[in-house]
């Protein structure tokens, strides 16, 4: 079943075309790879995924809805955009797992919250913690655990372990996979040629702005 | 007018090469200022020349529907001068208009209703004036602030909205630094009065031959009328510019 789907799709900013034509059907339960060089505009495709940005031409739909038909809040919490460089607010790790919970005007869910952190093998004595004093690896599994309590249907990764070292990097991707089973959709945008093709069933290369192929992976 | 010094032409015309000074500074530090600092003094003496001259004529000219309007009048060029000051502000001669007038009225409401000024054209707009032009500076320094964080912090609101949250959440850091830059000039001034400086409403009044005590009342008063007045300007502006920085889909405009 189409999940999500561009149709001939087109994004100009400044008077330059950074997405050109872009037409693709992301199905409930993929998990699909997005590689190309930098500049290609693989972040732009997932910030009209998500809808921080709307096409300058063509249609986006999710689940058979153009995307403009929903509120554009609602639709954000369905379809979450994973930084690649982690943007930690407040004071404290608390500050940033809250933010969630208070958008929703909900208590912090401290059984949720002990989980997620326990899965992405963090203590959960870190919530006191001042988030200037955090590692890159912890702010990065920070930032998704801010994402996760409220599961996406479908989640957006940007380069997220490419700060990582090798032991978060793998802690990331079980998690990632998990969830995948577990029914979430998942596109990761990676440089890495191998965890292109790891965990993902399919890959998507964007090249100036274009697909240049969507590849099915056995 | 007991004690008090008259100014002759002459005088005050050895005084003016004092704007000399801080044409020399603009001129050595490049900061191009010189243009704007030659029509703020031209505009400062013809407006103030002219204003002498009304105000001869609006003191004695005691009806409140006139004194209304002259407040009104004062309102619109503050809130104008202050939209410029932030042009990336949609709607920003509408919102500073109604910031300054939800400010002055409130204030003004509390000086009558305490009884500290009469509605009489003497009281008030030399009052509203001090409280008007304050606004004005606090909006200015608003804007300012909040265009450069919605272009510095992209990242920060996007984050949040990525997460669901709604425009005012997102915007909430960035709302309440615009809010605390418009203010802080009020509040340090307000804490090194009588330390630093003898503000000038009080000098006025003591030059003119007011006992200092007596002067001071009506500073404490100015004092309290400006941090109310900018707190309240500062707070609506900001609340109803923020939204102008998003579009109705609630993604944040691209800024150049």
């Amino acid at each position: 079943m189409s999940l999500l789907q561009f149709e001939n799709v087109y994004f100009d900013n400044d008077g330059k075309t950074i997405l050109k034509n872009i037409c693709v059907d992301i199905e409930s339960g993929d998990f699909i790879s997005v590689v190309g060089p930098s500049g290609s505009g693989k972040s732009t495709f997932f910030k009209l995924c998500s809808h921080l940005i709307s096409p300058t031409r063509g249609n986006i739909t999710f689940k058979d809805k153009n995307i403009t038909e929903y509120s554009p809040t609602e639709l954000r919490k369905s379809i979450v955009y994973c930084f690649q460089t982690p943007y930690l607010f407040g004071n404290t790790v608390l500050d940033n797992i809250n933010f969630p919970f208070s958008i929703r005007n909900m208590k912090p869910d401290i059984k949720k919250i002990n989980e997620l952190f326990s899965i992405f093998h963090m203590s959960a004595d870190f919530l006191n913690e001042d988030v200037k004093s955090l590692s890159g690896g912890e702010k990065q599994r920070l930032a998704l655990i801010r994402s996760l309590l409220f599961k996406p249907e479908i989640l957006l990764l940007d380069e997220i372990t490419s700060a990582l070292d090798v032991n978060n990097t793998e802690i990331v991707e079980n998690v990632i996979v998990s969830l995948n089973r577990e029914g979430m959709t998942v596109l990761w945008i990676t440089h890495n040629p191998e965890q292109s093709r790891k965990h993902a069933n399919k890959l998507l290369t964007i090249e100036a702005g274009e697909i240049k192929s969507l590849d099915v992976l056995v | 007018m007991n004690g008090s010094n008259t100014i002759n032409i002459t005088s005050l015309l050895i005084v003016s090469t004092l704007v000399m000074v801080s044409l020399f500074f603009s001129y050595w530090q490049k900061l191009k200022l010189e243009k704007e600092t030659i029509i703020s003094v031209v505009r400062a003496v013809i407006q103030l020349i002219a204003v002498g001259y009304i105000l001869e004529y609006v003191f004695g000219y005691k009806n409140p529907v006139f004194t209304t309007l002259l407040l009104l009048f004062m309102t619109f060029n503050a809130a104008y001068n202050a939209a410029k000051r932030g042009k990336a502000i949609k709607n920003g001669l509408l919102i500073s208009f109604l910031s300054i007038l939800t400010g002055t009225l409130v204030t003004l409401t509390i000086l009558i209703l305490s009884k500290a000024v009469q509605y009489e054209p003497y009281q008030i707009i030399p009052v509203s004036g001090m409280i008007i032009s304050n606004s004005m500076v606090a909006l200015g320094l608003c804007y300012k602030q909040m265009t450069s964080d919605f272009k510095d912090k992209r990242e920060e609101v996007e984050t949040k909205l990525s997460l669901g949250a709604d425009i005012l959440p997102s915007s909430i850091e960035i709302i309440r630094n615009s809010i605390k830059t418009g203010m802080l000039p009020t509040i340090d001034s307000a804490k090194t009065l009588g330390i630093v400086s003898l503000p000038g409403m009080m000098t006025g009044l003591i030059l003119a031959g007011t006992p200092p005590l007596e002067a001071i009342k009506y500073q404490i008063m100015v004092t309290f009328m400006l941090l109310s007045t900018t707190s309240i300007s500062s707070f609506i502006a900001c609340y109803l510019s923020y939204r102008g920085f998003f579009n109705s889909r609630k993604q944040l405009i691209y800024m150049k």
